[in-house]
Order: C-alpha cells, then structure tokens, then sequence
C-alpha cells in the first residue's frame, strides 16, 4: 500500500539527530514489547510481513506521532485482535478470560536460543530464475492496496540486476494470506538520476533487493 | 522527530517520573493476558531483553570486521558469503542465511538503510539506535545520503560514488568500512576498537588511531 511508512525520497522530516550513548532499550516497556512479538513470532501466531502490514495500516497520523515501539505494540495489538487470540473484553479486563486458541509452538526458556535467531527466508524454487547479473530491468509500476515491499520512489524505473540471492518467500504473499508463494530474489541497482532526476547527485547508486514479480525485462 | 523526541512532554513512553506511563501500564496488561492463556514464558521474554541489553551489540560486527582487514583469507570469505563467514567464527547467534557483507573503497563508500520500516542486521550490530528507524534517516539516506552523512560529520570526495542499499527483503547488509591508516601490525583486538557501530552501516568511517576509546 502507497502508506506513509513508504518514506523514501520524502522530504521535510529534518536532520538526522544521534543520540550518543544510546541505550538498547529507553523504557523497560520497549524491550517487553520486543520480547512478546518475538515470543510471538516462534509461537506461529504471524509471520514477519503481518507485524509490518499492521504496522503500515495504522492511520498516518498516529503512525507518525508514536514512538518506534509504540508502533510494534500496536501492530502486535491488531494482530492478536485479528486471529482471535485476544478478545476486546480481554483487553479492557486486562487478564484472561475466554479459553486460549491452539498455537504450533511455544517460546520458552530452554528454547529462547532458537526464538531469537532469524529465520530463514529460503524456499524451494518453482523454475529457473528469469534474470541475471547484469540484465537491464524495469520495475513494475504496481500500486497494491495490500502489502509489498516494491517502495513508490522506485516503480517504474530502469536498473541492473547486481545479484541473485535465490528464492524466498514472497512478502505480498504472506500478508495477504497466500502462503509463501516463493519468488527468486535480487539486488537491483539504480543510478541516482534514473530516480530522482538531472539534478541528483551524479555519484549516487541505489540498490532495493526486488523479488521478480517487481521486474520486467527492460 | 516522529520516532522519539525528549524536547516535548510525554504522558506515554518516556516519562521519567515514578509513576507508571500509559503505555508502560498497556504492555503490562498485554503480558498478563499473553501469560494467562499460556502463549507466552515471561522467563524467555527477560532472557531475550538480557541478551540485547548485554550480549548482542555491534562488538559482534566489529571483530568480523577487524579479522577481515588482518585476514585476506576471511576478507574473501565475507565478501563472497557472509553468513558462512560469520558463522565460521561461532562466536555469535545464527546470522539467518541472508547476511551481505559491502566493501567500502577509497572509489565506492556504502551506506545501508530500510525506507520501508527498520530492517537491520541485529545479530552482528545488536537493535537498531532510534535514528536508524526515524523518519528523517529512512527518508533522506536514499535520496539526499551525502546530506545525510553531513549532519554526522562525514564529509566524503565528491568523486567518490555513494552507494545505498535499501534493505528492502530478508537480506540483511553490514558495511565493511575502510582500515584507518597508521594501524600496521595492530592486533584484531586493538584493532575492533576502531570499529563503530556507524561505520558498519554506513553513516560513519572507522575511528583514526588517536581516536579509541580507552
């Protein structure tokens, strides 16, 4: 969806500012509402895609104005709402109340190791990659009202394939619901100009990783 | 701005007060209610805060980096897999299968970013620092990353190209920065010093010797 999560190339937000000794965590809350949506995650309650979907389905104005963590809860908020897992009257009550709904799987202590490690995004592939390093692509001009990771600043533009990085699960798949639907991957680089114009900066490359459903042959 | 602020008062989030905020009190209520229908272990959620509070940290990055610019061997390595790379040194988590290691050269200097949300390699640079996820870097690496490195201090030759990876898939990019000058014979150890979280994405250069924090 064409949301404001989609900021690439935006202008107005200001200078980049860096807090010097930036703690991980700046309220002991965040590093709860990490640990649940990652709890949750192992459990098999949502993929990746679907926190970042909530994510983008907030309304603009309160996706702007909260905090990063903010956000996750939110997201995590809607996801569980949305599977049944939590009842309204559940959250007004703030404990249990109905029975819980079946999940594959359970994070816990002696299993913490495997929560946190990043899942691989891998599938088999379904046939032969269409393009190689160094095809000439254009990405597609798509304006989706579901999930996708094609960003606006970049539809509809011309650029080589740098790299293949095999097949992975398809995010506008997944957040829709339609599995993985497996799809070859690749780095994609554009020239500054290709995006922004004659007057971009002229030493400037920029690459998104795009999964072929994005390309056309250019 | 969007992301966190300390200039404004906050009844959410950052209050510094005694009492509890309202979203300290939400997130509470959500653990409770995750823990009484048995979804969840508060004992795996303290352990995975604990891990990214005192283990998982850019240190990781920074001795991969440093044995890349002793190593030539290893340096091939991480260029051509990283994930395998990383993994040989089995000092760190699982780095996932999808881990890309870029090289910065005195003609090309890398800088990383996710403009659609906070894609990041955590388990080599531990959690993203609130700026990497801020609307103003995800906005602006993109289109203006000069402009961007400016307000970290970073001024770069202008006929050096500026690559930015927008990390928009599973694919997961650490930055291999440049080995500062008047470093020969320094140890990997003495030499991961000089290695900065920023460096590793982009947004900074390795520290000259002068420079290591003692």
């Amino acid at each position: 969806m064409n949301g404001v999560h989609d900021m690439g190339g935006m202008d107005g937000f200001g200078k980049v500012e860096a807090e010097p000794n930036e703690p991980p965590f700046h309220e002991r809350w965040e590093g709860r509402v990490l640990a649940m949506v990652r709890a949750m995650g192992y459990a098999g309650a949502w993929h990746i895609d679907d926190s970042r979907f909530a994510q983008e389905t907030l309304p603009p104005n309160v996706y702007l104005a909260v905090s990063y963590y903010q956000r996750w809860m939110l997201a995590m908020e809607k996801n569980l709402a949305k599977r049944g897992l939590v009842t309204a009257d559940e959250m007004k009550a703030g404990h249990a109340v109905g029975s819980p709904k079946p999940l594959p799987h359970k994070l816990t202590l002696d299993v913490v190791k495997a929560g946190m490690a990043r899942n691989s995004f891998y599938r088999q592939q379904q046939g032969p990659a269409l393009f190689k390093p160094g095809d000439r692509v254009r990405t597609r001009n798509i304006n989706p009202q579901g999930h996708t990771r094609l960003p606006r600043y970049v539809r509809d533009k011309v650029g080589t394939v740098e790299l293949v990085h095999g097949c992975h699960a398809y995010p506008d798949a997944v957040a829709s619901g339609r599995g993985d639907d497996p799809q070859w991957l690749y780095t994609v680089v554009f020239d500054g100009r290709t995006i922004w114009g004659a007057d971009a900066d002229p030493t400037l490359k920029v690459s998104i990783d795009a999964f072929e459903p994005y390309l056309e042959r250019a | 701005m969007a992301d966190h602020d300390h200039d404004h008062d906050h009844k959410d989030g950052h209050g510094h007060g005694s009492e509890l905020s309202d979203t300290d009190l939400r997130v509470r209520a959500l653990e409770t209610i995750l823990t009484e229908k048995g979804y969840i272990d508060p004992a795996a959620l303290d352990a995975i805060v604990e891990a990214y509070e005192t283990k998982i940290g850019p240190r990781n990055g920074a001795v991969v980096v440093a044995k890349a610019w002793t190593d030539p061997t290893f340096r091939q390595a991480l260029l051509k897999d990283a994930t395998a790379a990383v993994a040989s040194l089995g000092h760190m988590s699982r780095v996932g299968d999808h881990l890309v290691a870029v090289e910065n050269t005195p003609q090309r200097h890398n800088m990383i970013v996710c403009t659609l949300c906070s894609c990041y390699p955590w388990e080599v640079l531990g959690l993203p620092p609130v700026w990497y996820k801020s609307a103003p870097y995800r906005s602006r690496a993109v289109k203006d990353p000069r402009g961007v490195l400016a307000d970290f201090g970073v001024t770069l030759p202008k006929d050096t190209e500026i690559r930015v990876w927008d990390s928009t898939a599973e694919t997961r990019f650490l930055v291999l920065p440049m080995r500062p000058p008047g470093t020969d014979g320094w140890s990997e150890e003495r030499l991961a010093d000089l290695v900065t979280r920023d460096s590793m994405i982009g947004t900074g250069l390795a520290l000259a010797p002068g420079k290591v924090a003692t």
